[in-house]
């Protein structure tokens, strides 16, 4: 009997990873779809910002209640890995808790996993109460209507079952361990390891060993199917952050906030027309094949790849938009919106190659069919969403590209500030004075 | 005193053979907003008690270009860059002190990318230096004790992690010191970054310079201290719209110090 148990749990391994390795190389491929960007320098700071921002959490107890809870689900997470360690070992090869060995030691890790377990109940739980019974801002704006809201709910559902079910398999196997069931009877007492489903043991009064496996398996099984489900349903969800934020972090810019980059093929442009040797009429050389570059962004393809990998890093926690002074005072602009949008269109274009083999134009973009003008318009550059954003996205870079495209591709600048701009170009100053009057100032009186 | 003030430019350092200890970038709102000009007096006022060796580029000077980079023309912005980066390497320019933190976040971060590097100081910094360096003294006089709030420009604070010199610098004035429940990181924008200020805002149910005025009254200060010409132009207006001009008066922190020595 074990054996076909074995062979059953190799394949539905095989093909939980399989399928989540599927995805990621179309995670990856859909990120490699933006632009180049080299962020490869200074790797000592960027280790030791990833060590802070994503492993620390440094960003995340700004928010005192929301950042306690959020590092309590976070350690359970990481540690309880060690468990699901020894649950693939056992599953694989027959065995009943093949650490066991180590005693008296392997009895508090099971202790701790147990309180940890307990605690990300709660955690979760009170994270649902926020969620769904507490007015808080930064979850009620449009943009989380349907499935954003769903997403997160059915997060929380499935946390909360995964943790019941290991206690669950604790106590029924702590039962079985007691009776001394063959195969779950252990060379020590395991009393010590089981704190917190040692109050579930009374359920179990009266039940034969049989049905106490029975339970115990059931409960097993599904865990670590819940896992393989889990582990595949992070592609699809906002969840994707528990893997994205260490590299999103360790990418992110290092620069000081205020300091946009000067795009490139400016440059060349400006350098062109500030040579009084150049020759305005001259044609593109023969072996000019690349295309003329397209400046700022339209769609996906005009952003970089940090960019890409920002949207499919965003939590959609919301404490960018909460702190946007545009959003705050009513305006359309929500920096969320800005990464959720960019990450449906990339999801989109992926969804047409997985289809089709390859893009082809399907007569939408980012500009417009998702983010309007009147959002990136409303922005202040203030980079309070940079700040707040505890995994190191910079919504505001879209916006700024995005900007870019309307200004220097389509002339589509409001009316205003097309005059400030000419008035910069032709007065050195945003308003209508002469430059020759600059430094009047220092003539009149007091 | 109704005399012109002194202002030497760079032209007539450059004819004389000189080089200044700085130069003293005064910014478009510096140079034409009227609010704006009494800060930048204010400032040249310091800079003179203090016997600061600096000029001016006068006429020589143009804008930055930080709106226009901001508004996503980045033609314009390296356009305005060029030219200005050609004036200042032309001067030699080593040391550039500026009382817009828009001003001193493009020429510190911007410009070093196009060929223009220098040690650029925002004028609270400077002041701070001038006083560590027992060249200038500040004491309370008239502000001593006042409730005074500071408002934290984006382009100093946020984008160039300075939190500290302006407030240092009220603390020297010895006033109460009252901050405001979203300040420093946290601090929201006046509302003009990003070319805002050239533009009417988007529709929304409120313009964002009300709601930082709300967030400053809320601690009952006299005055709100600014940073920026900017942010003091949407400050005022906040407290006009509130009705309170006869009540609390928004001053930049030059002009503060310049207050209290009566200069």
């Amino acid at each position: 009997m074990h054996i076909i148990a074995q062979i059953l749990f190799v394949i539905a391994l095989l093909a939980g990873v399989g399928f989540f390795a599927r995805n990621i190389k179309r995670l990856i491929r859909n990120i490699k779809l933006g632009r180049e960007i080299d962020r490869n320098d200074r790797a000592g700071e960027r280790f030791a910002k990833m060590a802070r921002i994503a492993f620390g959490q440094s960003k995340m107890v700004r928010k005192p209640v929301a950042g306690f809870l959020h590092v309590v689900v976070y350690l359970g997470f990481i540690i309880i890995n060690i468990e699901v360690l020894e649950i693939v070992i056992d599953g694989v090869f027959g065995t009943h808790r093949i650490f066991s060995f180590m005693g008296g030691f392997y009895n508090v890790l099971i202790a701790a996993f147990e309180i940890l377990a307990f605690l990300v109940l709660v955690g979760v739980i009170i994270f649902w109460i926020r969620r769904n019974l507490m007015n808080i801002y930064r979850f009620l704006s449009r943009e989380l209507k349907g499935w954003p809201k769903n997403d997160a709910n059915y997060i929380l559902y499935f946390e909360m079952v995964l943790m019941l079910l290991f206690l669950t398999m604790n106590a029924a196997d702590h039962q079985l361990q007691l009776n001394g069931a063959e195969h779950y009877a252990l060379g020590h007492s395991m009393q010590a390891a089981f704190p917190i489903s040692n109050f579930i043991l009374p359920i179990f009064d009266g039940m034969t060993n049989a049905s106490l496996v029975i339970v115990e398996r059931t409960a097993w099984w599904l865990h670590i199917l819940g896992i393989l489900f889990f582990l595949n349903y992070l592609y699809y969800s906002k969840h994707l952050h528990i893997l994205l934020a260490f590299p999103n972090v360790y990418y992110s810019k290092l620069q000081p906030k205020g300091e946009f980059d000067n795009l490139e093929a400016v440059k060349k442009e400006v350098a062109l027309m500030m040579d009084p040797d150049a020759d305005p009429f001259a044609a593109p050389a023969e072996d000019a094949e690349e295309e003329p570059e397209k400046f700022g962004a339209s769609d996906i393809f005009d952003l970089n790849q940090v960019q890409l990998l920002n949207s499919y890093t965003c939590t959609e926690c919301g404490r960018c938009t909460a702190e946007c002074p545009a959003n705050q005072t009513g305006k359309k602009l929500s920096p969320r919106k800005i990464m959720m949008d960019t990450r449906d269109r990339v999801e989109e274009v992926g969804a047409i190659i997985n289809q089709k083999g390859k893009f082809e134009d399907d007569g939408k973009q980012l500009l417009d069919d998702y983010i309007l003008r009147e959002e990136l318009w409303a922005c202040t550059t203030c980079n309070a969403c940079v700040e707040a954003c505890p995994v190191g996205i910079d919504p505001l870079s879209i916006i700024l590209d995005m900007r870019r495209y309307l200004v220097m591709e389509q002339s589509a600048a409001p009316q205003e500030l097309a005059i400030a701009m000419t008035n910069i170009e032709n007065n050195g100053a945003p308003w209508p004075y002469n430059q020759m009057d600059r430094l009047n100032w220092a003539e009149e009186n007091k | 005193m109704a005399e012109a003030l002194k202002v030497p430019t760079m032209a007539e350092y450059m004819a004389a053979g000189k080089q200044p200890e700085v130069l003293f970038w005064v910014g478009c709102a510096g140079s034409f907003d009227d609010r704006a000009k009494k800060i930048t007096k204010a400032f040249v006022k310091l800079l003179q008690k203090a016997d600061v060796d600096f000029a001016v580029l006068g006429t020589e000077e143009s804008c930055t270009g930080d709106p226009a980079k901001r508004a996503g023309n980045e033609f314009l912005f390296q356009m305005q860059a060029a030219t200005n980066i050609e004036v200042l390497n032309g001067y030699e320019i080593k040391k550039i002190v500026t009382a817009c933190p828009h001003c001193f976040n493009t020429i510190k971060n911007e410009y070093p990318g196009l060929g223009g590097s220098y040690e650029v100081m925002h004028h609270t910094q400077f002041l701070k230096s001038l006083l560590n360096e027992g060249r200038l003294k500040v004491e309370g006089g008239k502000f001593k004790g006042k409730k005074i709030t500071f408002h934290d420009p984006c382009y100093l604070g946020r984008a160039n992690n300075e939190y500290e010199a302006p407030r240092d610098l009220l603390r020297k004035l010895e006033v109460e010191l009252v901050e405001m429940k979203k300040c420093k990181r946290n601090g929201l924008c006046c509302g003009a970054g990003g070319a805002q200020m050239f533009k009417e805002p988007e529709p929304g149910n409120k313009d964002v310079n009300i709601k930082r005025t709300e967030q400053a009254l809320e601690v009952n200060p006299e005055i709100i201290a600014a940073g920026c010409p900017f942010c003091n132009t949407m400050m005022t207006d906040g407290v006009k719209n509130k009705e309170k001009e006869g009540d609390i008066a928004v001053m930049d922190v030059a002009e503060m110090i310049a207050n209290a020595e009566e200069l």
